[in-house]
């Protein structure tokens, strides 16, 4: 029986009314009295040297109130990276500076060069083109092989070459992975391109710098998934304002996927130039602006090598991986093709050695940061794929194939160094069997032909790392941060709570899911509970929100303020009712006395707590409020199987979704219905990426997928409905929820299994294709089918 | 600057506007009527569609003087006469058919144009119609499925089959 409230509820999200009816208040919709606005004068090409910047026409222009160029930030601190990576030779990374407005040389196209604060928008665009700009261009270095090349025109001229590092995982099994692999009864090996990819929450960047000269305080209004990162990275790295002078303000965010995670070089502009004008700046990025400035992800190019024995049993892996950083090094990226990439290599299986390699490459481009899973996508592709490839090699099933080499016993330390705590891998594969109806695929696939398409069945399992993340861990492995989040429980004189969360909510439901776990505990009605977040004046701290890691953090870290709120509660209970604190129990919002029929209400307590005229003030202080840090021991590992079903048009190439089954362990899920959501939009950016999204750059590095007319996102008519399950249910061993995370399963779990099922649809089709690269257009497939 | 006037919503309103002023721009900056969004700069995404006289409308993709005289609405006006959520709106809520909230304007203002002129539409003539209408949260799914609860479908067995 579903319940109607709690967790396990599909509560109805109160954010909802206010989206619904137009009163969402995002950062475009924050306008700071006697505000300007910037323009940024951007790069069109990708790699130049700035010889001269002429702003005095412009600066005569209407409205002009002043230009800024990279001179005004000499001095300044720049954008810092906030992961520092050792390569396979003990040496950390190459680490480039970052200025806000490009200094000597542009980088990418879209690279900032000049920034102009006019009274109106227009003003301020019309004055850009009044800039004079001699700008002396240089050979560009696009792709990531010939970057690391011997005489590659060099992206830094500071540093030794395009390599950011090299990095081997780990390093003292490579010699044992080469025997493995030279030993093996077979060897499958695939050669393969994670496709570059632009996150595009539907709403662009805003930032909005504002400056009270009075208390000498600096308010930044912005875009982000974690203000309080961005208060310590801008405020203590580039425009040294102490952070008890700055606070920073995401209001609603109309999604994130990552891409709002990093701090930008516009937000740390509208924040200094407020203070040298001593007015508001306020920036709005066009979409155009957004593909040529948000942080793009993914852009892999891999090659994975598989060995088995002749019993079929994976015994080695060895991937070799050249990773795009783009220009600059943007907050978290290079941990993404390292510590977030490498580690989950051994993905659902039992594989003894693993040997990972990642060249980390800087290229005339935007740079390249985490996207929706994160590195996590990157190694489930590149896995399952080469698993897929080895059936089909072999002439096993590939359903078999993976249960065969299932982990089963856990906790499993994998060889390339996590430990999953919990997973039923054949549970979910079970699920999926069922929910998919494979049973029916044969069928299926004969009314397809009768219809002259050729049908085809892609599996795939996944497994990831969440709850990002064990600080201690993190902190070894390179992270220049912790990664705990905190929760404050305000409880009020008259009952009511008001929880303030580190934690970010940008479309995944927060405000109702969080008022759940609280209202469950203490038995009160969820409607007496509200969320507090996106504040760093209201918030005690926080890290955000990535990494599927809202509840399991920050939520751990609400659950232990409440339990501590609960024990003082109980106190004062003791002593209102006169008996032993021992024999207190809450239950359904009352608390009584074992055994007995005395009992108080959670206002009587509350109450009590507040107006203190019958209370131990000698034992218990006033009030009723209570904060907790919660830093996980460990990540959580959601796991899955995905299943998908295409038609291919022998014709024409193209590829239509017509069934898609999503098979989940997310652990304990607190609303199922919201956890579902989560599911279909990650399958859906998988979907997009398997079949529809590439972000192109030419030769020269300009960047050919600039607007929604050339990056094809996907539409309605793209997408099927889809069957997704989370009843398989392991939950967390290490928080007190028991819960993983559910964010990105969908982005992760997906593409492997639309691919999957194309180069099945060919083979029944008679066309043997080992592989062709995402997106899946029907130009693609139909060069690789008559090829 | 050219002095226009328009009904938004069923109210009168009036502006001093540039040539150059989008309706959306006149909606958002002047008439602070901010539930209409902007999401793309090349009429794609949808975000800030509205209704002009009483046809669906990208409002990025019109200047605000030829609103002049117009009968335009947005989602500030969607609501019951009570205050209470739409049908349409109430099914969004209902089945979920929205996350971040930022195409969500765009999407209730396309479904009920769709409902208007077809009361029952199929799932393919919804996701047809909401070609022009970016979501990046949802998938889709629970969108589709809000507008046919919305339209009186049943929707229990969506997926299923």
């Amino acid at each position: 029986m579903p319940k109607d409230s709690g967790i396990g509820a599909s509560s109805k999200r109160r954010e909802d009314v206010r989206f619904l009816t137009g009163k969402g208040q995002y950062t475009d919709d924050v306008n700071v009295y006697g505000q300007t606005y910037v323009h940024f004068l951007r790069s069109d090409v990708a790699h130049a040297k700035i010889n001269g910047i002429d702003t005095s026409a412009a600066e005569a222009m209407p409205g002009v109130v002043r230009i800024f160029t990279g001179k005004d930030f000499e001095g300044i601190g720049g954008l810092p990276c906030g992961w520092q990576v050792t390569d396979r030779h003990g040496q950390p990374m190459q680490e480039p500076g970052h200025p806000v407005l490009a200094q000597g040389k542009v980088r990418h196209v879209g690279d900032p060069i000049a920034a102009i604060v006019a009274e109106t928008r227009e003003q301020a665009r019309d004055a850009a083109e009044a800039i004079g700009l001699e700008l002396e261009e240089l050979p560009a270095a696009v792709n990531m092989k010939e970057a690391l090349k011997e005489g590659a025109p060099k992206v830094h001229d500071d540093l030794t070459s395009n390599l950011c590092y090299d990095w081997g995982f780990v390093e003292d099994n490579k010699a044992a992975v080469d025997e493995a692999i030279k030993n093996a009864a077979h060897v499958t090996t695939l050669e393969l391109v994670n496709n570059r990819l632009i996150a595009n929450p539907m709403e662009p960047r805003v930032a909005v710098g504002d400056y009270n000269a009075a208390n000498d305080e600096s308010t930044l209004y912005t875009t982000s998934q974690n203000p309080h990162v961005i208060r310590l990275l801008m405020g203590a790295f580039v425009l040294g304002i102490p952070e008890h002078k700055l606070r920073v303000v995401a209001p609603d965010v109309g999604g994130g996927f990552g891409t709002k995670i990093f701090h930008y070089a516009e937000e740390a502009f509208v924040t200094f130039a407020a203070r040298q004008i001593k007015r508001p700046v306020k920036w709005t990025s066009t979409r155009s602006e957004a593909f040529m400035s948000d942080a793009h992800g993914r852009d892999h190019v891999t090659k994975i090598e598989l060995a088995l024995d002749k019993d079929n049993n994976f015994t080695a892996i060895r991937t070799e991986t050249y990773a795009n950083m783009g220009a600059y090094l943007s907050t978290f990226a290079p941990s993404v093709p390292t510590w977030l990439h490498g580690t989950l290599m051994a993905g659902n299986y039992r594989t003894p050695l693993i040997y990972v390699n990642v060249k980390a490459v800087f290229t005339n481009t935007v740079p390249v940061d985490a996207y929706r899973g994160a590195g996590r996508p990157e190694a489930t592709f590149q896995l399952e794929r080469v698993i897929d490839k080895a059936a089909r090699e072999l002439g096993v099933d590939p359903i078999k194939l993976r249960r065969q080499n299932f982990i089963t016993q856990f906790p499993y330390a994998t060889p390339v160094a996590v430990e999953y705590d919990t997973g039923d891998y054949t549970a979910t594969m079970d699920k999926l069997e069922e929910i998919m109806d494979l049973s029916g695929f044969a069928a299926r696939r004969k009314a397809s032909e009768a219809k002259g398409k050729w049908r085809g069945l892609g599996i795939n399992c996944y497994i990831e790392a969440c709850g990002i993340a064990p600080s201690n861990l993190v902190g070894q492995l390179g992270a220049r941060a912790g990664l705990y989040d905190a929760a404050t429980v305000r409880v009020n004189a008259t009952g009511s709570i008001s929880v303030m969360v580190g934690a970010h909510s940008h479309g995944q439901g927060h405000e109702t899911t969080f008022p759940q776990v609280i209202a469950e505990m203490i038995g009160i009605d969820e409607s007496q509970v509200d969320i507090v977040h996106g504040d760093s004046s209201k918030i005690p701290f926080g890290m955000g929100t990535y990494g599927s890691r809202s509840l399991a953090v920050c939520g751990s870290a609400m659950v232990r303020a409440t339990e501590k709120v609960i024990r003082k509660a109980k106190k004062i209970a003791a002593h209102l009712l006169e008996a032993s604190e021992a024999d207190i129990e809450l239950k359904n919002g009352k608390f009584s006395v074992a055994g007995t029929d005395k009992s108080v209400d959670w206002t009587g307590v509350t109450l009590a707590a507040y107006v203190p005229h019958n209370y131990p003030l000698e034992d218990i202080e006033p009030g009723l409020e209570e904060t907790a840090f919660y830093d996980p021991s460990n990540f959580t590992y959601p796991s899955g199987a995905y299943a998908c079903e295409v038609e291919v048009d022998p014709e024409t190439g193209k590829v239509t979704i017509e069934k898609f089954a999503a098979a989940d362990d997310f652990g304990n899920v607190v609303n199922p219905m919201i956890v579902e959501g989560q599911v279909h939009g990650g399958i859906a950016q998988g979907i997009g990426q398997a079949l529809l999204e590439a972000a192109v750059y030419d030769e020269n590095g300009q960047l050919q997928s600039a607007s929604y007319m050339d990056y094809a996102m996907p539409r309605a008519d793209d997408l099927p409905f889809y069957i997704v399950d989370h009843s398989s249910c392991t939950p967390c061993t290490h928080n007190p929820l028991g819960v993983k995370g559910c964010g990105e399963a969908g982005a992760i779990g997906s593409p492997p299994a639309v691919v999957n099922a194309v180069i099945d649809a060919l083979a029944s089709g008679g066309k043997n294709v080992g592989h062709i690269d995402m997106p899946l257009t029907p130009h693609r497939v139909w060069k690789a089918m008559n090829q | 600057m050219t002095k226009i006037s328009m009904t938004v919503n069923g109210r009168q309103v009036t502006g001093d506007v540039e040539g150059r002023t989008l309706l959306v721009d006149f909606l958002r900056e002047n008439l602070r009527l901010t539930g209409t969004h902007v999401g793309c700069d090349t009429s794609q995404c949808g975000a800030c569609t509205v209704h002009v006289n009483g046809l669906q409308v990208k409002s990025c993709t019109m200047f605000a003087v030829e609103a002049d005289g117009a009968d335009v609405g947005t989602v500030e006006g969607q609501q019951n006469a009570d205050g209470s959520l739409s049908t349409l709106q109430a099914a969004f809520q209902e089945h979920h058919g929205l996350q971040c909230g930022f195409c969500t304007p765009g999407m209730i203002m396309a479904a009920s144009s769709l409902l208007k002129n077809n009361p029952k539409p199929s799932e393919a003539e919804i996701r047809h119609h909401l070609e022009g209408n970016i979501c990046r949260c949802t998938g889709y799914h629970n969108i589709v499925k809000a507008i046919m609860a919305a339209s009186g479908q049943d929707v229990s067995n969506i997926a299923a089959e």
